[in-house]
């Protein structure tokens, strides 16, 4: 029971941030796409895809940080001080963008500032979002149990990569979520976006897979030695797969398909990072039967996170249903 | 100076917890009262129940969307600038935390998205229920975050092991000794904060001569639930300060200012405590009163300040002076409750005017009356964040204090900026006042023509319409 708790755990967390990634991936998109549209009529539209949803969508990223602290207390107390800078703009971040959703549609002469607010706290959401996962990725100094470095410590031109890797693959999400739930100007336009973004994303995936063995001698025999390489050779051709297929279908005009292959080249990039850094939750001191919380704890946690976990998908996946459909050019907010 | 890394990442939690607990207050009762709107809409067909619940849920929007953002905040700050209570504590609490996310925020977060923008998508039944759903999602976040911090202030169910708690009996962690009393006592307090902002926009547009009809309404929704609430939270509040009494004697002394307990404790209406010399400067007070409240008895004895060393007082200035003004404007509700309901039953609550002069100001009332109580109980707690477990100096993250000097620079000005315009933004809800024509939902409310229906859908989804 000590043993496999902590993974169960870690399953149950990395599901939630995956979920989480995905969600607010292409809601955070939309806010990164903003600048781009021509008028406010389209970045109305843009919103109104997305306003039902969002909420709901950021929520995963409470049950990721609640639940690694009940889960992993102690990975959590290493994290949270190590990335501090990060985590604080992001909130700061989301806080802009959270509150312009409604703050754009009861403003009159100040909704121009709600919209620079929408686009610029989603991107530095993003953007930190990225640097927290390059931080987490290049390890965390850890002394007796807690972390023991500077503050800009996660500051370097491999988490700047990985940040800058974020915005693009939430654009993409976003782009993709735009072809699937919009029509016209706004469609077209993200068609071309998406396609731009794809081979942006490709191009930072490729950098990462290659940085990272060359700078983690960890990673490097994770990935290359024997027997690992025989079962991991096909994550980066499902990859290259994945993103062809991707290319063809926003080519052919398909409108849902590029969406879902968008969200599979997502978790393959999420696998190839959890492959790189397991079973470690703060690279590369403290792993996950480290950082446990009381066995007690988690199982008292579980016992309600397994039956409350398919309840709430359920839900959720009926408020997608119930707004399903496109949204049209002029149809806006409540 | 040096920078002291405690109080800075005190500062800095006791702001951003303040800004959120302002929303939460207001959300909690709005969310029920928004679904008994449309309960009433539902059952009797009357078009003004479903635009009071159109015009309350757009104001219930932007606050909910300021209390998600700054409540996300939180979740992470026990960690970036608490590691340690992180630890100390994670094994305990954290559960609590992680059920509220489970059992509360994903509830109120997606059954919000339905209410918001599903008008033309689903029956009213539909739209009713969701509002019940996010009414009993806010109430049941209450529930968790209350008991974990009642936990903090009186923890059971727990041994403490290197340092570090671990649970025994999960029961008696949640449902602690002062748990009952403080969710009582919070979800009342959350109801009259509604209550209160809900009469002043009735008596404000009697005042102004404007919307009537909706303002009457408002006025005596309000008035009846004040006149029931505000009377049984004097009840609720007199019952927490003898749990406190019990399990934190000395918090009790400081809201009190009462510093020698072989004596009783007088009720100070006002004093200046002087620490220093232990005593109080300037006092006037009922003799006795303080016994006679905590004790029942003008002679009972209570403990008093100087009987714990000074590292293991509170700051009795801070706590001595929310308290009093918590229970002022307490009794000031009662007074508003219980005056408005003689004026109804005399049937005069319409026309008197200097009493909807006087209400339609209130608004704030219960903002600062939560606000006073969660320093009196937070500040009350101090030196400990856990009491009796882990000392607040000892619950520090290992950051630096120009980070959390840095972070809570920036704090201050975002919330600065945000909340003022969220104010803003919802006067200028409450000054259009409810407007439009009512909305029929798909297999809604029967009897009136498709067309109309159709417009009216569209009109609801202009921005402001």
């Amino acid at each position: 029971m000590e043993w496999y708790l902590p993974v169960i755990w870690t399953a149950v967390i990395g599901a939630a941030v995956a979920l989480y990634v995905i969600l607010d991936g292409f809601d955070l998109g939309i806010g990164i796409l903003f600048p781009f549209a021509k008028e406010d009529k389209e970045r109305d539209q843009m919103i109104a895809s997305i306003a039902p949803f969002w909420d709901g969508n950021e929520t995963w990223l409470v049950l990721g940080g609640g639940g690694l602290w009940v889960a992993f207390p102690k990975a959590y107390a290493v994290i949270m001080p190590a990335l501090y800078l990060p985590v604080i703009v992001m909130l700061l971040g989301l806080i802009f963008r959270g509150v312009a959703f409604e703050f754009r549609t009861v403003a009159d002469t100040s909704k121009k500032y709600w919209t620079f607010a929408f686009a610029a706290g989603s991107t530095l959401a993003a953007f930190c979002q990225g640097l927290i996962l390059g931080g987490l990725i290049q390890g965390i100094k850890v002394e007796n149990g807690a972390f023991a470095g500077g503050a800009f410590d996660f500051a370097t031109p491999f988490a700047l990569l990985c940040a800058l890797g974020v915005v693009a693959g939430y654009a993409l999400l976003g782009a993709c979520w735009l072809v699937m739930k919009t029509e016209g100007a706004v469609a077209e336009r993200a068609r071309e976006h998406a396609k731009l973004l794809l081979v942006a994303v490709l191009a930072f995936m490729a950098i990462v897979s290659l940085w990272t063995p060359l700078q983690f001698t960890r990673i490097r025999a994770r990935w290359f030695s024997a027997p690992n390489i025989l079962f991991l050779w096909p994550v980066p051709l499902i990859t290259a797969l994945t993103a062809l297929m991707a290319w063809r279908w926003l080519d052919q005009g398909r409108d849902i398909r590029p969406f879902f292959a968008a969200i599979v080249l997502f978790m393959l990039g999420y696998a190839g990072l959890a492959i790189s850094v397991f079973p470690y939750l703060v690279p590369y001191s403290v792993t996950i039967w480290d950082a446990a919380a009381a066995p007690a704890s988690q199982i008292f946690m579980l016992l309600g996170t397994l039956p409350l976990l398919p309840i709430i998908l359920t839900y959720t996946g009926f408020v997608y249903y119930l707004f399903r459909g496109k949204v049209r050019e002029g149809e806006s907010y409540h | 100076m040096p920078l002291d890394p405690v109080l800075l990442a005190r500062i800095q939690f006791g702001f951003t917890i303040s800004f959120h607990i302002i929303f939460p207050s207001f959300t909690i009762g709005l969310a029920a009262y928004i679904a008994t709107l449309l309960a009433v809409w539902v059952r009797t067909g009357q078009e003004r129940y479903q635009l009071l619940a159109r015009f309350w849920t757009k104001i219930f929007a932007v606050s909910f969307g300021m209390g998600v953002v700054s409540g996300i905040v939180l979740s992470y700050q026990f960690g970036t600038n608490w590691s340690r209570f992180s630890v100390v504590t994670g094994n305990v609490i954290g559960p609590a935390i992680g059920y509220e996310v489970l059992t509360a925020f994903f509830l109120e977060a997606t059954f919000l998205g339905v209410l918001l923008f599903a008008w033309n998508r689903v029956p009213p039944w539909l739209l009713m229920l969701s509002a019940a759903i996010v009414a009993v999602g806010t109430a049941t976040s209450a529930f968790w975050i209350l008991s974990a911090n009642s936990w903090m202030q009186t923890p059971t169910g727990h041994e403490v092991r290197d340092g570090i708690a671990y649970p025994l009996d999960w029961l008696a962690i949640i449902f602690n000794p002062s748990f009952p009393y403080r969710l009582a006592h919070m979800l009342t307090a959350a109801y009259l904060t509604t209550a209160f902002v809900v009469l002043a926009v009735g008596a404000r547009y009697l005042v102004a001569g404007r919307h009537e009809e909706h303002g009457r309404t408002m006025l005596r929704m309000a008035v009846g639930m004040i006149a029931v609430l505000a009377p049984l939270q004097l009840f609720f509040g007199d019952q927490h300060g003898l749990n406190t009494l019990k399990y934190q004697p000395i918090k009790v002394a400081a809201m009190e200012a009462h510093w020698d307990g072989s004596k009783p404790g007088d009720f100070h209406i006002f004093a200046w405590p002087d620490g220093k010399n232990e005593i109080n400067r300037f006092e006037i007070s009922i003799p006795r009163g303080a016994s006679l409240i905590l004790t029942h008895d003008p002679n009972g004895l209570f403990p008093g300040l100087k009987s714990v060393p000074p590292d293991q007082r509170p700051p009795v200035v801070p706590v001595f002076f929310a308290f009093r003004i918590m229970v002022g404007i307490g009794l000031l509700m009662i007074a508003i409750g219980l005056t408005g309901a003689f004026l109804w039953w005399r049937g005069k609550l319409f026309e008197t005017r200097w009493y909807l002069q006087i209400v339609q100001h209130g608004w704030p009332l219960g903002f600062i009356a939560v606000l006073c109580g969660w320093v009196t109980t937070e500040v009350g707690r101090q030196p400990w964040i856990v009491h009796g477990i882990l000392r607040t100096a000892d619950a520090i993250s290992p950051v630096s204090a120009a980070s959390v000097l840095a972070t809570l620079v920036m704090f201050v000005v975002v919330y600065g900026i945000v909340f003022s315009m969220g104010l803003y933004y919802i006067n200028r809800l409450i000054v259009r006042g409810p407007q439009g024509h009512a909305v029929d939902s798909p297999g809604g409310v029967p009897g009136r023509p498709l067309s109309s229906a159709h417009d009216a859908a569209r009109e609801a989804m202009q921005p402001g319409g």
